[in-house]
Parts: C-alpha cells; sequence; structure tokens
C-alpha cells in the first residue's frame, strides 16, 4: 500500500530512494528531495547554482539530485513551492546533526530556542534546538530553520514545534 | 443607462481573465474587464502559499503577489478599462452584456467576448449542514487571507484536494487547529507535497472517510465522521466525535458557465471537467463565434493553467479583431500550447486529460454535423437552454 497516498506519509522504501549512500552521508551537509510524485514543478533545478539538481526534460519529472555536487547550502529548501526539500549535516557533531527545515510561520523561532522535534506525521521524537534561521527573502519567502537534533534521528526529524524557554 | 462599446469584453478578472486581457491590450485591443470583486485577481488574492510550475513562469511566487503584480499590469495599460463591483446579469442575443456598477445598470457591447467566470464551490449534503460554521473553504480562505478573520477554533477539513490541503495548512498558519481531513476516496486527491506539509505538522488524512452529521444547538460544536466500505456506505462502529467549531467544504468546484448557456454555446457533461463546460477549439473559441473561454469556467483546473489559457484567449481575440498578423499568431499560440502540454502531461493532470479528449470529440462532432449540412448556428441564436433573466427586450429598456 503507497502510504503517501493514503496518509500523506512517505514510505520507508520512499525515503530510503531519497537518502544518499553512508559514505556520503558522512562527509558532509546533503539535500534530501522528499518530492515523490510527478508534479509540473521546477523551481529546485533553477535555485541550485551548484548544478546539484538536474535539469528537467519535461516539467513533471521528479528532482533528482548529484550528491557529489550538493553542499548542503539549503537554498532549494527555501526555493521548493512544496517545501518538501530538507538539509540534513550528520557531521555536526559527535551526538547530534544538524536538519534545515522550511518554516512558514510567526513568529519566527531564535537562534538557542528549544523545541520538540517532529517526524513525518507531526509526532513528538524528541529535543532540540533552533541553531541558525535564515529569514524568507521578502516580501514572502520561505524561511529555513536549522534544528540540532539527535544523530539517530538524522533521517526521521521533519518538523519541529517551538518551546517557550522557561 | 449607459452603453459602452468595447473591442473586447472580459467577464471575470481572476488569472485567466487578467492574462487574457493583458495579452490582447498588448496587441493593441481595447479591452473592457468586468468583475464582481473589489480587487483584480479573483481566487489569487487569497492564495497565500507558493505555485508549482516552470521556474521562469509564476512558479515559487504567492498567489497573492501574482495577483499584485497582475493587477500593476493592468492599471499600467492605458488599453485596458477595470469595472471592479460590477456584476455580469446576463448576456443578450444583439452581443449585449447587462451588468450591475455600483452606480446602477449599465450595457456593455463588445465586438468579441471572452467568458473567465471561473467556478463556485460545491456542497454536500449531511444532517447540520446548515449550521452556522459549516463553511466552503474559499469563504474561510477570504475570511482569513483577504479579511484577517479567523473562522473559528478548531476545524473539520471535509476534501482532501488541493483546496482542501492547502486551506488547512493556511488555517495552521493562522493558529487554528485543524482535527482532521476526511477524503471518501481511497487516496487523497490533491498533491502529495500538499498533504505532506500538513500531515508533518500533524493532521490526520483519513481516506475513505467522511463526515455522518454535524451537531450543536444554534453553531456547529462538533461533527461525527465515520469509514465508509467498499460500496460508499459508512461503516457502523466507526464513527468519531470531533469537537470543532467549524467544518469547511472543500468538496469541488463547478464551472460558473451562466453566461455562456445565455450565449447558446454548445456545452456538454464532462465530469472531468466538473461538470457543464462549453465546447471549445484551439484558440479558446466556442462554437458562438467571437466567444472565447478560459480558466475554471472552461474546466476545473489550476490557477497556472488558467493563466496561460486566458492568455490564449486573449491572443485569439485579438487576432479575429485582426490585431495579430498569422505568422505571430502561429508563434505565440504554439509556445502557449507547448506550455499548456506541459502543466496537463503528468499523471496528476490525467483526468483533465481524458476530459478534453471528450470535449474535443463532441466539439468535432458538432462541426462535422454543421459541415454535413446540419442547422448552422447563426450568431445571435441562442442555445436550447432557455435561461431565466436572458429572454426580453423589455428587461433591457425598462
Amino acid at each position: 500500500m503507497n502510504t503517501l497516498l493514503t496518509t500523506g506519509v512517505p514510505s520507508a522504501q520512499d525515503i530510503a530512494g531519497v537518502t544518499p549512500p553512508d559514505e556520503r552521508r558522512k562527509r558532509g551537509p546533503y539535500a534530501t528531495i522528499e518530492c515523490f510524485q510527478p508534479i509540473p514543478c521546477d523551481p529546485c533545478h533553477h535555485s541550485c547554482r551548484f548544478g546539484a539538481i538536474q535539469e528537467f526534460e519535461d516539467i513533471n519529472d521528479i528532482p533528482k539530485i548529484d550528491w557529489s555536487k550538493c553542499t548542503g547550502c539549503a537554498v532549494c529548501v527555501a526555493a521548493c513551492p512544496g517545501l518538501a526539500i530538507f538539509v540534513v549535516d550528520e557531521t555536526y557533531g559527535e551526538e547530534e546533526c544538524l536538519i534545515a527545515i522550511p518554516y512558514e510561520f510567526v513568529p519566527l523561532p531564535e537562534k538557542g530556542q528549544p523545541v520538540r522535534l517532529t517526524d513525518r506525521a507531526g509526532i513528538v521524537v524528541g529535543d532540540g534546538t533552533v541553531q541558525r534561521v535564515v529569514s524568507g527573502r521578502k516580501p514572502a519567502g520561505t524561511s529555513v530553520v536549522w534544528v540540532s537534533a539527535p544523530k539517530r534521528l538524522a533521517t526521521v526529524v521533519r518538523g519541529f514545534i517551538p518551546r517557550k524557554e522557561d | 443607462m449607459s452603453v459602452r462599446k468595447t473591442e473586447l469584453a472580459i467577464v471575470g478578472a481572476g488569472p485567466a481573465g487578467i492574462c487574457a486581457a493583458l495579452e490582447a491590450a498588448s496587441h493593441g485591443v481595447k479591452t473592457t474587464v468586468i468583475d464582481r470583486g473589489e480587487e483584480l485577481g479573483g481566487q489569487l488574492i487569497k492564495q497565500t502559499h507558493k505555485f508549482f510550475g516552470w521556474h521562469k513562469k509564476s512558479a515559487g511566487t504567492r498567489g497573492i503577489l501574482i495577483a499584485k503584480k497582475l493587477s500593476e499590469d493592468v492599471r499600467n495599460s492605458e488599453n485596458i478599462t477595470v469595472l471592479n463591483s460590477t456584476e455580469a446579469l446576463g448576456y443578450y442575443d444583439d452581443g449585449t452584456l447587462l451588468v450591475e456598477t455600483p452606480q446602477g445598470i449599465d450595457r456593455v457591447i463588445g465586438d468579441r467576448m471572452i467568458v473567465a467566470t471561473g467556478a463556485s464551490e460545491r456542497m454536500i449534503l449531511f444532517p447540520g449542514n446548515d449550521l452556522p460554521g459549516v463553511y466552503g473553504a474559499g469563504a474561510v480562505q477570504t475570511l482569513m487571507n483577504a479579511h484577517g478573520v479567523r473562522p473559528g477554533q478548531s476545524v473539520l477539513m471535509i476534501g482532501s484536494g488541493n483546496i482542501g490541503l492547502i486551506v488547512s495548512y493556511q488555517l495552521l498558519q493562522a493558529g487554528v487547529r485543524v482535527e482532521a481531513v476526511v477524503e471518501a476516496m481511497p487516496t487523497i486527491g490533491g498533491y502529495a507535497v500538499h498533504a505532506s506539509k500538513i500531515r508533518r505538522l500533524g493532521v490526520p488524512i483519513l481516506t475513505r472517510h467522511t463526515i455522518k452529521e454535524a451537531y450543536g444547538k444554534d453553531q456547529v460544536e462538533g461533527a461525527i465522521i465515520w469509514e465508509l466500505d467498499d460500496s460508499w456506505n459508512g461503516i457502523p462502529g466507526t464513527e468519531k466525535d470531533l469537537k470543532v467549531d467549524v467544518i469547511c467544504l472543500a468538496v469541488g468546484l463547478s464551472p460558473l458557465a451562466e453566461l455562456l448557456w445565455q450565449c447558446g454555446a454548445e456545452m456538454a457533461y464532462i465530469p472531468e471537467l466538473g461538470g457543464f463546460v462549453p465546447l471549445y477549439d484551439e484558440n479558446m473559441e466556442t462554437t458562438r463565434k467571437g466567444v472565447f473561454v478560459a480558466g475554471d469556467v472552461a474546466g476545473i483546473e489550476e490557477a497556472s493553467t488558467a493563466m496561460a489559457a486566458g492568455r490564449l484567449a486573449g491572443l485569439s481575440a485579438a487576432r479575429s479583431l485582426g490585431k495579430v498578423p498569422d505568422d505571430e499568431y502561429a508563434k505565440l499560440k504554439a509556445e502557449i500550447l507547448a506550455e499548456l502540454e506541459g502543466l496537463r502531461s503528468g499523471p496528476a493532470s490525467a483526468k483533465i486529460r481524458s476530459g478534453l479528449a471528450k470535449m474535443r470529440e463532441m466539439l468535432q462532432a458538432v462541426q462535422a454535423k454543421e459541415l454535413a449540412g446540419g442547422e448552422p448556428r447563426p450568431q445571435g441564436v441562442r442555445g436550447e437552454r432557455d435561461c431565466a433573466g436572458s429572454n426580453s427586450e423589455e428587461a433591457v429598456g425598462a
């Protein structure tokens, strides 16, 4: 059963297909494009200044990424109209990874703010901290929030709920 | 009552109508745009999400910003006259469009007309659907995104098409809780990326589920949802009680085609395109010569296709007025058709493609009948369906 189309949550198989090989994961930040359905859309390709997201032959193509060219800059995270791209850095720390998440809510969280980390179904899976906030381009661009998370959750965390500092 | 003569009258200033106007005006056509809204842009003025499509077109831009840009372009065009807050009431045999402006009733007579009236929201039946708190998704969007008013605290969304998914996301952005999205079909109707986006924010999307009833004394206080079996019947024992004060219906759109019926354009019922739609050719012209269509009124689709189809309708109207040389027309038309084909070529557009194929077949059948010496459709003759409000010259003079 295709869980993506029955629940909105991609299957483990879907995720495996957009996660780079282990050796690449150990080398530095990478983008993962969780866009599994052919729809007419191509801004991700045009947003990438390193040519890592391949040119579309057909506007409905599913984006293909060349991880050897991807620097994990996260420009595509803000560009994707479907908010379907994330950047993961598993080299961030001993225990922690860093995940870039597109964010379109106000107020924007601040650096240092603690957050509840959530998975693709919105379920809280752990605690993290906001490490960096890149405001969206004026007048209405998507912001990108980088959160640190336990390393084991690198392929699991795709959202967060800000917590009040107290 | 005054008479406003114009080369091209366009009814509807949504994405299709505005793009049609800009295209026609760019070829020197004196164009009058009629829209009942205060602002130009139709549904775009409340679409706060980023659009898909081509990077070189408006992909990645939010609907509200597209509306702003298009409105500015319209204001900067000396060939376009805008009649806003103005409703088109009816079309008469002599080509008169009766309109109600804030100042009163007027007549608009265009040498050509483009109908870009869009669509209206559908309703579904369930006990309690007349309670205050039951909204169409469009109304919720207008309240929130055009007027800055929250519709309530907690919402049940009915329908997982793109509108249901997008409005759910916008409700969350406005700080409103979305209890669930229910979808009667076995799979989510809209784009997976929209679905994943709200799922990540913790909103359950329940396929094969529908609303059984809404309850509440003076307004919606909750809703009972249940699961559906293979024959679309509710399964007793699967009921869930959701405490919500808003039930938002996003169960599809129907083309707003009354003017086309009045014109006598040949219409056909094509479910894949959303209901009764006009038969139209590759130039967006209906069987009523000089009357063109674009956007949802010609078949329910996305704003990106509406904008491209609008440009094509505007271009074709300009050409039929002798304003576009043949070679330029062929070139521009080919570009727009290629864009439309691209937008419609994915698996998500399979239904649209099959609907359009049916429509073309029906159009060919009508054209073949005319060629074979059947009754021609001279200008000024209405279609078979008689429409209230379109049948008397006296009404115009009154």
